[in-house]
């Protein structure tokens, strides 16, 4: 079956069997591969996508599930070749090692700070509860979500047109 | 992992979806949120020939106050129960229930109703439909029938629904005086099943006895249980330490515990007799605070 959504920012229509979850759809249909496969039964969180803004696992999802709406995958995080502020908020806390839960650790925490732009450590903690990282013990996962927050509330406090 | 093959419908109504459920019968499943169908579908415990995914049906979202009681359509995320507002000093046992269920993913996806049709006998809302008095809206083909959650849950994923019915709402009476519950849950980590979890829901009368009491258990038996023994040892009752001790252990014996990697039986009943307690004691707490 024909199955059209929107990915990213654009509308994506491919063929596939009803029962393609999401996950596979997306890596192999739309050869976008930054949506990892991690445990395949919905514990581990490296296949979370954003569906409609809020962070979802792709593996417990079918794609013909989502028809019409809007998926964003860790690719849709940058915009014209600028990191996203939890990208740029990553790669100055260090916030992974092996990188394998990296995009779903950044997809929860980008759609974290668009409901709660100044969140808590215990909010932080609480929004990456269901995703797992094997390698950093969360210190720098914490702090890089942080320090996205506090990049984009400088960011809003600049005024405009000061260089 | 990917599931096996089989035929896939979204209907854009209510009506649809019944036809199907009525022709297809067994053959159909009703997909919601997924996220205990499509575990099952991967590991291929289920093989339906026909998925039915109500994802398109208007009218199934949303939870709302009418008539004395709280409407919960059954197409309602986890996460939308999380972020219900003014049902504390209510309901408190929903509200306390809902971000113990799985992890924040997968309560942005899971719904209320999925998860009760599923009745996975270490489901939350199970118990806390039971401690709550909750109704189930069922429709068919054939027409609209109320269930209640006592008696629902027949059996580890097993309930009252017929094959041709569809869960469309769920139905809470709303407490008229003062009232008060919680949720407690015992899990070795966010995102595992409960080892024992405890709905617990009282209200007041004027004259400060127990008027109404209800007490659910969950992962402690082949379904969730209302603890029918304990609640009645509650009611009428002055609230005291030693009333809240003898529902508590009757609690304990209500529960049908199995040892399992999670635990003993026996220690899974003691969980379920000390949280009985400490539920028992914050209820009372709440639902005299909540008085104005």
């Amino acid at each position: 079956m024909k199955m059209t959504f929107n990915v990213n920012g654009t509308s994506r229509s491919e063929e596939a069997e009803p029962r393609t979850l999401l996950v596979d759809y997306i890596r192999t249909k739309l050869r976008l591969t930054g949506t990892h496969i991690g445990c395949d039964t919905s514990n581990c969180g490296a296949c979370t996508v954003l569906l409609d803004g809020r962070p979802v696992k792709s593996c417990t999802v079918l794609a013909a599930q989502v028809e019409g709406r809007s998926v964003t995958t860790v690719e849709g995080l940058a915009k014209g070749g600028v990191l996203h502020p939890v990208q740029q908020g990553f790669h100055t806390e260090h916030g992974l090692q092996c990188g394998y839960c990296t995009p779903g650790m950044m997809l929860v925490g980008a759609a974290l700070l668009e409901r709660n732009p100044a969140p808590s450590e215990e909010d932080i903690r609480w929004a990456i509860s269901g995703n797992i990282c094997r390698c950093t013990g969360y210190m720098n996962i914490v702090k890089a979500i942080r320090k996205a927050a506090e990049t984009a509330a400088a960011a809003a406090a600049e005024p405009a047109g000061v260089a | 992992m990917f599931p096996a093959a089989f035929d896939y419908s979204a209907p854009t109504s209510l009506e649809e979806v019944l036809r199907t459920l009525a022709e297809r019968g067994d053959d159909a499943k009703v997909l919601a949120g997924g996220q205990s169908l499509i575990p099952l579908l991967k590991l291929r415990f289920a093989t339906p020939a026909i998925v039915v995914d109500i994802g398109r049906v208007p009218g199934l979202d949303g939870v709302s106050r009418e008539n004395g009681s709280l409407r919960i359509g059954a197409r309602t995320r986890h996460a939308e129960v999380e972020a219900a507002p003014d049902l504390r000093g209510k309901l408190d046992a929903l509200l306390d229930a809902a971000p113990q269920i799985s992890d924040p993913l997968i309560r942005n996806m899971g719904t209320v109703g999925g998860s009760i049709c599923h009745a996975d006998p270490a489901g939350d809302w199970g118990a806390v439909m039971l401690a709550l008095g909750a109704e189930f809206v069922v429709r068919s083909a054939s027409g609209e029938r109320r269930l209640p959650a006592d008696g629902f849950f027949q059996g580890p994923f097993t309930t009252g629904l017929r094959a041709d019915e569809v869960l469309t709402e769920v139905r809470i009476p709303l407490p008229a005086g003062r009232a008060g519950g919680t949720y407690l849950k015992m899990e070795r980590k966010i995102g595992d099943f409960a080892t024992v979890a405890v709905a617990v829901h009282l209200t007041l009368g004027d004259d400060d006895h127990i008027a109404k009491a209800g007490i659910g258990l969950c992962a402690v038996g082949p379904n969730s249980i209302k603890a029918t023994a304990a609640e009645a040892a509650l009611v009428g009752q002055a609230p005291s330490e030693a009333v809240i001790a003898e529902a508590a252990r009757l609690a304990g014996e209500a529960a049908e515990p199995k040892d399992d990697l999670r635990g003993t039986a026996a220690y899974k009943r003691d969980v379920v007799r000390v949280f009985v307690q400490r539920g028992l004691r914050t209820a009372i707490q709440r639902a005299t605070g909540a008085r104005s």
